[in-house]
């Protein structure tokens, strides 16, 4: 198909100019753009604000397509478990079996626990959650993994706040609209959690890989102890996170560490709680440079 | 006695055309809201592993910017790509860099090529989605690796897919823009 004749400027010098103001303006786009993302790449906090009030202008239409998603998941889960009932249900009753010896063995050691805190004089951190809210969407088509949540500043949702499901953590705040927040998400590139094996002390960086799995770094280099299978929690470094959340799943060994796999998968996540930052000190210190004289710093505190 | 006449012959695929006139609002809004439609489609799933939709505001872009040169003035990437920065996840200003330098490739391409079929167009379309997400990901503020690009793989593979199907929609919603319903008395 030829071009139609109202496109082709021939040589009237008035379509030529048209054309050729076309091409400048749309250059100028360009170069406004890749100016923007100059701006935005050096400093990625730009124009959140903007985001923030176009993010909010869209929330309810997430919610009710949130409600709808996790609605439809049930709908056919119901329709899954109809069909394997029978042998669902053999196995569940073993389990719960299994599950009540283990819950009496986690009450003692509960106790026990209780007990030697009371000696050492501990006290035991109040876990108050700031939010309990839904996912409701994500950057599905981007590489980088951000994910919204419906609840914002209006319920005291800061950047830097922790967010977890049931099963363990999801991510950190990024962002806060007034009634909704964007959070980093684990998997993403730019996301570094610090993280312990459950069973030890083995610390390491758990960092997004960008394609849905974790890469665990040892910080100790030497002799790889990891193992596949192997759990890991958060250790609290840092001051983001309460310690002993559950992270990852350790899935291949590598030299340096190991590939994980996230616990908390975003994708079967529903409902989520927005914890406050655990040590505000910790990372208030942290973000002082070590370039800075110490009294500046005994000023900033 | 004479016949009446046949009730479809003083209509055409817009409508009737006596007394009848296309909505300025609807011939000229459309694109716009189905492209910013198609931006807003993307954060709704929740994918918390990898890319796992195909860039659809871009697609719609695309899509008429192909089917109907000429529609959409050349600076549309601008205001429309600043749009779907909001919500995409990259950083803003992406967008907007990459559908106005999608305006003026496609621009020059229809100068070179005047005389092309659907599978050009197809061909071409594939060519940008493909060079875009593969652009995106360079311009996301992250360190791109290998991972990134084989993540991005079946993402590729199903925006390419996806042009005819969008190119079938945005026809249909040509006939729904050009469609005469404003009385003119």
């Amino acid at each position: 198909m030829a071009l139609p004749s109202s496109r082709r400027s021939g040589h009237s010098r008035k379509a030529q100019y048209t054309v050729f103001t076309g091409y400048v303006l749309a250059a100028a786009g360009a170069l406004i753009g890749a100016i923007l993302l100059a701006i935005s790449l050096w400093n990625p906090a730009a124009f959140g604000g903007l985001r923030g009030v176009a993010n909010d202008g869209v929330a309810p239409v997430k919610h009710s397509t949130t409600a709808a998603r996790s609605g439809g998941a049930g709908f056919f889960g119901g329709i899954r478990a109809y069909f394997n009932a029978a042998s669902q249900n053999t196995a569940l009753r073993e389990e719960v079996e299994l599950a009540r010896v283990k819950l009496a063995e986690a009450k003692a050691i509960e106790q026990e626990n209780a007990r030697l805190k009371s000696l050492l004089g501990l006290k035991n951190g109040e876990h108050a959650i700031v939010a309990t809210t839904r996912l409701i969407g994500s950057t599905a088509s981007s590489t980088r993994r951000f994910a919204y949540i419906g609840a914002g500043r209006n319920v005291g949702v800061r950047p830097g706040m922790s967010v977890r499901s049931p099963r363990g953590v999801v991510g950190r705040v990024l962002e806060t609209g007034a009634n909704s927040s964007r959070i980093l998400l684990l998997t993403d590139s730019e996301s570094v959690l610090p993280v312990r094996r459950a069973s030890d002390e083995v610390v390491a960086f758990a960092e997004g890989r960008g394609d849905g799995l974790l890469r665990i770094r040892l910080i100790n280099l030497g002799i790889n102890p990891l193992k596949v299978g192997d759990v890991f929690v958060t250790s609290g470094a840092g001051g983001y996170y309460r310690p002993g959340v559950a992270v990852a799943v350790l899935n291949e060994v590598t030299p340096d560490g190991g590939v994980a796999r996230m616990i908390a998968n975003p994708l079967a996540t529903d409902f989520v709680s927005v914890e406050p930052v655990w040590q505000p000190q910790a990372v208030a210190s942290s973000a002082i440079s070590p370039d800075q004289p110490l009294a500046a710093q005994d000023g900033a505190e | 006695m004479i016949d009446r006449i046949n009730p479809r012959s003083r209509s055409d695929q817009y409508g009737r055309r006596i007394n009848r006139d296309h909505s300025p609002i609807l011939s000229n809004l459309l694109p716009y809201l189905t492209i910013m439609a198609g931006s807003l489609l993307v954060i709704l799933p929740v994918a918390g592993t990898m890319p796992l939709l195909p860039p659809i505001g871009y697609l719609v872009f695309l899509g008429w910017r192909v089917m109907r040169p000429g529609l959409m003035p050349m600076w549309a990437g601008l205001p429309l790509g600043a749009f779907d920065d909001l919500f995409s996840g990259q950083p803003f200003g992406s967008a907007i860099l990459l559908w106005s330098v999608t305006m003026i490739g496609f621009e020059l391409l229809e100068m070179r090529f005047p005389w092309r079929s659907f599978m050009h167009d197809w061909l071409a379309a594939a060519f940008a989605t493909t060079a875009y997400i593969l652009l995106a990901i360079m311009l996301s503020g992250i360190a791109p690796g290998i991972h990134h690009v084989a993540a991005a793989l079946p993402q590729i593979l199903l925006s390419a897919l996806l042009y005819p199907i969008i190119a079938r929609m945005i026809d249909w919603l040509d006939r729904i823009r050009l469609t005469r319903v404003k009385v003119v008395d």
